[in-house]
């Protein structure tokens, strides 16, 4: 029997989808990938990409952590934020990554130890946006999807 | 005897308010749509993880050397905390003036000292003349706040609590019931009491049969901090439905008002019309008889 799965936010159902082969998830282990008859499992998830892949095709998401509960093969992820390639703005992704970036530099020339928390924040944005660009990239180059906007 | 000139004004004045009236009862409407279509994508998630929640508050039992997560320590109250939601904007019949009254009653009821964190303005000015003590305001989330919005409110609430400031949490809103009724409720939100399985085969199964990974108590503990964030995402989106329901209704209200009130004036302003034809008549037919003679 084939897997169904639910990605949900607090705000949106992101996507609900059946019949699903493997699906391949951040765990906050590692990677872990799910086959059908996975026993229960609940763990938490780190920043990374979500896949799942079912006879000839692939979709892949970008996830920023959350939870995750397989059961009777159904898999339920609670995500923090979750979006699948196709909605990713890759331009607005590569802004981020510039300003992120651009922060990084200005802190690390400042120094001194009070802008610790600034340092973290700016280097959690700098991650999600790598990964969105990645998830986007790679979407892109998978064979046979159909490019965005046609 | 109003004139029939003062009368006519009344009349486009009337139709005028119940132009707007009946425009803002559309945009309301349309609003109250949206907000409930907001809720509904929000149900799935508050669903699942009270369900992983209730499974695993009994799986991650621990032993009594070890320390609760710290959003569950019951302490003596010495000062409370209520997270208030009120709309911004008036305009929506009684809501308000519930809403306040709802609150203000629970506050009375209290003999600890209590601050407020006031979500949105009606609210915030009401207490604030009252003289409750304001320790965070939150205003102009606009009609459909996102969790990221709603995440900074919980985030402090969450942070008083931990801090101990305050000992105990209660969150008041107005509970969406259906379009023509919203319910004023205060509910307890930290400590958490997280909710329990009712099926104990069910949570025999989360204690027995699940892997987690890391753990069951670090799972738990992460998903308590999402389960008040959720919470507290729920009662605003609640509260914005609750808001744009009651304005439609008020507005729906004002608007068959004052069609009332302009249909009556027409009466009156036809009757006045047709009693001054008849008073000019009269008067060229009594002067015609005059010059007869």
């Amino acid at each position: 029997m084939p897997l169904t799965i639910e990605i949900v936010t607090i705000e949106r159902i992101v996507r609900v989808e059946e019949n699903v082969d493997v699906l391949i998830a951040p765990g906050i282990e590692g990677q872990l990938a799910i086959l059908p008859r996975h026993s229960a499992l609940m763990t938490t998830l780190d920043y990374g990409e979500l896949i799942f892949r079912r006879s000839n095709a692939e979709e892949s998401f970008a996830v920023a952590g959350g939870f995750m509960e397989v059961r009777n093969d159904r898999i339920s992820i609670l995500a923090e934020q979750a979006e699948a390639a196709e909605e990713i703005d890759v331009d607005r992704a590569r802004a981020a990554r510039a300003r992120a970036e651009e922060r990084l530099r200005e802190l690390q020339q400042r120094g001194g130890d009070q802008g610790e928390a600034d340092m973290a924040r700016a280097q959690a944005s700098l991650q999600k946006s790598l990964l969105r660009l990645r998830v986007a990239e790679r979407r892109r180059r998978a064979p046979g999807a159909p490019r965005p906007g046609g | 005897m109003a004139t029939i000139r003062q009368l006519r004004r009344r009349i486009a004045s009337v139709r005028n308010t119940a132009k707007i009236t009946n425009a803002l009862q559309l945009v309301a409407a349309s609003k109250m749509r949206r907000a409930q279509e907001r809720a509904l994508q929000a149900r799935p998630y508050a669903e699942k993880i009270q369900l992983v929640l209730s499974g695993l508050a009994s799986a991650a039992e621990r032993g009594e050397d070890i320390a609760p997560h710290p959003l569950l320590v019951e302490r003596p109250v010495e000062k409370v905390s209520v997270l208030h939601i009120t709309p911004d904007r008036g305009l929506c019949g009684a809501l308000n003036a519930n809403l306040n009254r709802s609150t203000g009653t629970f506050i009375a009821g209290h003999e600890e000292p209590v601050q407020m964190v006031a979500v949105g303005k009606k609210g915030r000015d009401f207490f604030m003349r009252a003289g409750v003590e304001i320790a965070a305001e939150f205003t102009e989330l606009g009609d459909y706040p996102s969790e990221l919005e709603t995440n900074a409110i919980s985030r402090l609430v969450m942070e008083d609590f931990i801090e101990a400031n305050v000992d105990r949490v209660y969150i008041s809103f107005a509970e969406f019931v259906n379009t023509a009724t919203q319910r004023p409720v205060v509910k307890q939100l930290l400590p958490i009491s997280p909710p329990r399985m009712e099926d104990e085969e069910e949570a025999q199964e989360y204690r027995q049969d699940y892997i987690f990974e890391p753990s069951p108590e670090d799972v738990f503990d992460r998903l308590l901090p999402r389960y008040v964030d959720m919470l507290v995402y729920e009662a605003i989106l609640e509260s914005a439905a609750s808001e744009q329901s009651a304005r439609m209704v008020a507005m729906k209200n004002a608007t068959d008002n004052a069609n009332e009130i302009a249909s009556e004036l027409t009466l009156t302003y036809n009757k006045a019309r047709q009693e001054q034809i008849t008073n000019e008549l009269l008067d060229i037919v009594g002067g015609a008889a005059a010059l007869e003679e």
